[in-house]
């Protein structure tokens, strides 16, 4: 585990680099957190992906997938990949503040 | 974590059986949510994943396969498996337990991963082979290629053959 600050904040983060704790998490940290990995600025349609996510991992103890994302969360796959370009289960999970997401589709 | 990698996954995809369809579309879509190109090209069976009137057909048997058992772990004996009705029963079986997971059917599968940016190639020589053109392909299907052209593409790629 380690400790940094993020957004004038102390934030901790698992050996994989995700947070540890998703309620250290606030709007002001996702901004930081996804400038750090090159999304800058989050439209509104970055948000409703994160909201999501957050929602989601609340009810379900994990973070969702893309599937869910796409199917539940309602953003399209081609849409999603553009959001969060590269590889984007992992970003969107680093930037709601959850661990790395552990569903294989 | 999130440093730009060039890295490229090629995945040949053989076999025409829904369970052997699965292995390939998993691993080109885990591959593109990592952040890696993904090309697959699909040759002999494997074109009935891409052959637009099969590609929701596709059956899995478990003649000649020990490994497959009914759910509650009980073998199925070849003697047994030979009898009409013995594929479709494996294969709806096999579909609903895809379907328990959340794993699309294999039409949707290959639209998530050509949304997604992966690239998928038919291979010329099978297609030949089985009097099959562009046109009877998935409309997402990139082209039909050669095995040189193949070689091409490849290059510097991580390849799977399955």
């Amino acid at each position: 585990m380690t400790e940094r600050v993020v957004a004038g904040k102390e934030v901790h983060f698992d050996e994989q680099g995700f947070m540890a704790d998703y309620t250290e998490w606030d709007k002001d940290v996702a901004v930081e957190l996804a400038t750090e990995i090159g999304i800058d600025p989050l439209t509104d349609r970055h948000w409703q992906v994160i909201d999501f996510c957050r929602s989601d991992y609340e009810e379900q103890g994990d973070a969702p997938t893309l599937r869910r994302i796409t199917t539940m969360g309602g953003v399209p796959t081609k849409e999603l990949y553009k959001l969060f370009p590269k590889g984007p289960a992992k970003k969107v999970a680093y930037v709601a503040g959850l661990k790395k997401p552990s569903g294989c589709i | 974590m999130f440093e730009d990698k060039e890295r490229k996954l090629c995945i040949i995809c053989s076999k025409g059986t829904l369970d052997m369809a699965y292995p390939g579309l998993v691993l080109a879509n885990a591959a593109l949510m990592e952040g890696i190109d993904v090309i697959m090209f699909f040759t002999f069976w494997g074109l009935d994943m891409i052959t637009d009137k099969k590609m929701d057909d596709l059956k899995c048997t478990p003649l000649a396969n020990p490994s497959m058992a009914m759910p509650n772990g009980m073998g199925i004996p070849n003697m047994m498996s030979i009898l009409p009705g013995m594929t479709g029963f494996a294969t709806s079986m096999m579909k609903k337990e895809i379907a328990k997971l959340d794993f699309p059917p294999v039409r949707e599968y290959l639209q998530t991963v050509a949304d997604a940016g992966g690239e998928m190639y038919g291979c010329k020589l099978s297609m030949d082979m089985m009097g099959l053109t562009k046109n009877d392909l998935f409309e997402e299907v990139n082209a039909v290629v050669g095995a040189m052209e193949f070689m091409e593409m490849s290059e510097d790629a991580q390849i799977i053959f399955i």
